[in-house]
């Protein structure tokens, strides 16, 4: 498991990437990953195109990114996610608060 | 001879030698360094003398008169027990096979004669630091193994309350089969289930994120919520309502609910249904046929109460027809090879059970094969409702405890709900809260409920919103029905429905009169009354959708006034009585 970052291509949103499971142990990594990251971000883009698992402290991390993000007016998309992790992320109807691609 | 002062600390080392002047040097040497030494002249010597000793290590000399030194080993290494006492060599031997006897006989290393003061020091050191290292381990071993112990205690402790606050309401219904660990509750599982105050039942099964303390925290206030609300008549949506906006407000962010709201109803043969977050629910028609109902909400916890979307699904199901749902341990069972049972696991032993077995015992066995786990996952919660005749359905009234107070006897009250209120609020909870206070109504509270929950949906539905009755005898007109009624209800203008409720006492009891005014245009009461009353099983039926029969049954008289928009029953109540001439009625 590791969680890297980058700078989006605008400059202005902060990428996400998480490799191999996305559970309680990333949980302090992936909090790291948005609370150092500039204070002018104003997009973020978590890419699951290299996570094979998703449970659901996951998804409770990915609320506490939401809420830090502004919460309602967050603007938050999940990308590349695989079959499984899409399967997870849509029982607990997460669409409705992200943008999943 | 001074020694760094890191290594001021001394032992009680056990030297085991027959020859006198070897002993001595060795005994010279570890005094020099500052240790305290016990000496045996051949094997059953030491062994008595770590007994009487306890020395922290032992110096042996393979070769000994009377017991030699792979002997004394092994018998010391049995005294020591859990203790680690390193056993040490003392050998002249270089023939390898005689060294590996002595490792294999318990011994853990070898100091070669003749002497020398440094290998000495420095062996003593390492055998000390493994010893040390060992003790810590075995310390906090038990150290752990006693906090683990103390928390299983608490737990059970904290389950012994959970369970009074959380009861298994009516699990034990014989239309309900269910499998939950006993420790569920840190699992961050939950399952309720409750009667209806006028018949039909609620269950609620949920999994909060996270496990141990934090989810069965969570858990409390939820199962207060449900019972409180489901036996005050409130139906599954507000209780889903009040629990969002708890949890929302007493849970940390990253933690939620997965849950679903069952409400069955064995009047109208109908289920609703809510499901957040939990895998699909399997509906198992009394045909055979399957249907999914997947989950279309967010979990609990999550929205703010202004956004939480409470609506449940409305399914038409008839008594044999039977509902799965689960807790997502049971999709995440794995089998030896680490593969999911998931889905297709499910639909796999449904298939495998056929028409015969139980669905429930289907999806059990299923995942015992599949895990090959006799007592199957505790991680795991399911449940199978089964919808039931009505008849054969004795609801659990009778239940609540009887108050001290004598409550009011001679008293009215007028309520009446305008306009949009129509759309967004039930008055039943209310009203039946207001007859509760009566204590001779109170054991009567399902019959009470049911007049008053009838006399409202007549109301509503045939009087203010004037939906057609006949709509609700085929699978089509019973959807478009409760689109409608949704529809209708949103745009509600100009209409009220007023309650009247008058208490008197009589010789015997009591007298309840309920009038119910509706503002919608009524209804041709005489020809409908004339059908309902000559009782035939068929015309009963048709006109079971208003309901009137179940109120003429009931209640003492029931009168139309107006043009049929206006109610009025007289319900009795008598002391002497205790049994629910509900059941009566229906048997």
């Amino acid at each position: 498991m590791s969680i890297q970052t980058h700078r989006g291509d605008d400059g202005l949103s902060l990428v996400i990437s998480i490799d191999g499971r996305f559970d309680f142990s990333t949980h302090q990594a992936f909090r790291n990953a948005y609370e150092h990251s500039d204070p002018d971000i104003q997009k973020y883009i978590v890419d699951l195109s290299e996570t094979t698992y998703l449970d659901s402290s996951a998804l409770g991390m990915l609320l506490l990114l939401r809420d830090y993000a502004g919460g309602d007016n967050a603007c938050i998309s999940i990308e590349n996610c695989n079959n499984d992790v899409r399967r997870i992320l849509s029982i607990s109807n997460f669409e409705q608060l992200f943008t999943i691609r | 001879m001074e020694e760094p002062a890191a290594d001021n600390y001394s032992l009680k080392v056990l030297i085991a030698d027959d020859s006198n002047s070897d002993r001595l040097i060795l005994k010279t040497l570890l005094i020099r360094l500052g240790h305290d030494v016990v000496e045996a002249s051949d094997g059953l010597e030491a062994i008595a003398r770590f007994e009487d000793s306890t020395p922290d290590i032992v110096l042996l000399d393979a070769l000994m008169p009377r017991m030699d030194g792979m002997e004394t080993a092994r018998q010391i290494k049995v005294l020591a027990g859990e203790r680690m006492v390193p056993v040490i060599f003392l050998t002249s031997l270089s023939d390898t096979d005689a060294l590996a006897r002595c490792l294999e006989a318990g011994g853990d290393g070898f100091l070669s004669k003749p002497y020398n003061r440094l290998m000495i020091k420095a062996q003593v050191h390492a055998f000390n630091r493994m010893r040390l290292m060992h003790q810590t381990l075995t310390e906090q071993r038990d150290l752990i193994g006693e906090r683990n112990r103390q928390l299983m205690e608490e737990q059970e402790v904290a389950k012994r309350v959970f369970d009074n606050v959380a009861h298994t309401g009516c699990l034990d219904a014989a239309n309900i089969r269910y499998h939950a660990s006993p420790l569920s509750i840190f699992n961050g599982d939950v399952l309720f289930a409750s009667p209806r105050p006028a018949g039909g039942m609620l269950v609620f099964i949920g999994d909060f994120t996270g496990h141990g303390l934090p989810a069965a925290i969570g858990a409390m206030p939820v199962a207060e919520i449900f019972y409180g609300m489901a036996s005050k008549g409130f139906d599954g949506a507000d209780i889903l309502k009040e629990i969002n906006q708890k949890l929302k407000r007493i849970l940390p962010s990253s933690m939620f609910c997965c849950g679903a709201m069952i409400e069955a109803d064995f009047k109208l043969n109908q289920l609703l249904l809510w499901n957040g977050g939990l895998p699909d629910g399997w509906l198992i028609r009394a045909s055979g046929e399957r249907e999914i109902l997947p989950s279309r909400h967010l979990p609990l916890g999550i929205r703010s109460a202004d956004q939480f979307d409470a609506e449940m699904d409305v399914i038409s199901a008839i008594p044999g027809d039977r509902l799965l749902m689960m807790t997502d341990g049971v999709l995440e069972s794995r089998n030896s090879g680490n593969d999911l049972f998931g889905e297709t696991g499910i639909a796999r032993a449904l298939d495998a059970g056929g028409r015969q077995q139980h669905p429930f015992d289907a999806v059990m066995g299923g995942i015992r094969r599949f895990t090959g786990l006799q007592g199957g996952n505790d991680d795991l919660t399911l449940l199978c409702l089964e919808m039931v005749d009505e008849a054969g359905f004795a609801t659990l009234s009778d239940r609540s405890i009887p108050s001290a107070l004598p409550g009011p006897a001679e008293w009215h009250c007028i309520y009446e709900l305008r306009e949009h209120t129509l759309n967004t609020f039930s008055p039943l909870p209310l009203l039946l809260h207001i007859c509760m206070e009566v204590p001779g109504l109170r054991r009567k509270s399902g019959e009470v409920y049911t007049l008053l929950t009838e006399l409202y949906s007549n109301a509503l539905e045939h009087g203010v919103l004037n939906l057609p009755t006949e709509w609700k005898r085929t699978p089509e007109g019973f959807e478009r029905y409760y689109q409608e009624r949704e529809r209708r209800l949103r745009q509600v203008d100009g209409h009220f429905i007023r309650f009247g409720l008058y208490h008197s006492l009589q010789s015997t009891g009591g007298r309840l009169r309920i009038i119910c005014e509706d503002s919608g245009t009524g209804f041709d009461f005489q020809s409908h009354l004339a059908c309902a009353v000559d009782g035939s099983p068929t015309t009963a039926r048709n006109y079971g959708g208003r309901g009137l029969l179940l109120l003429k049954r009931l209640s003492k008289s029931l009168v139309f006034h107006n043009q049929g928009n206006c109610v009025e029953i007289v319900y009795d109540w008598h002391s002497s009585e205790i049994s629910s001439n509900l059941v009566e009625s229906q048997s």
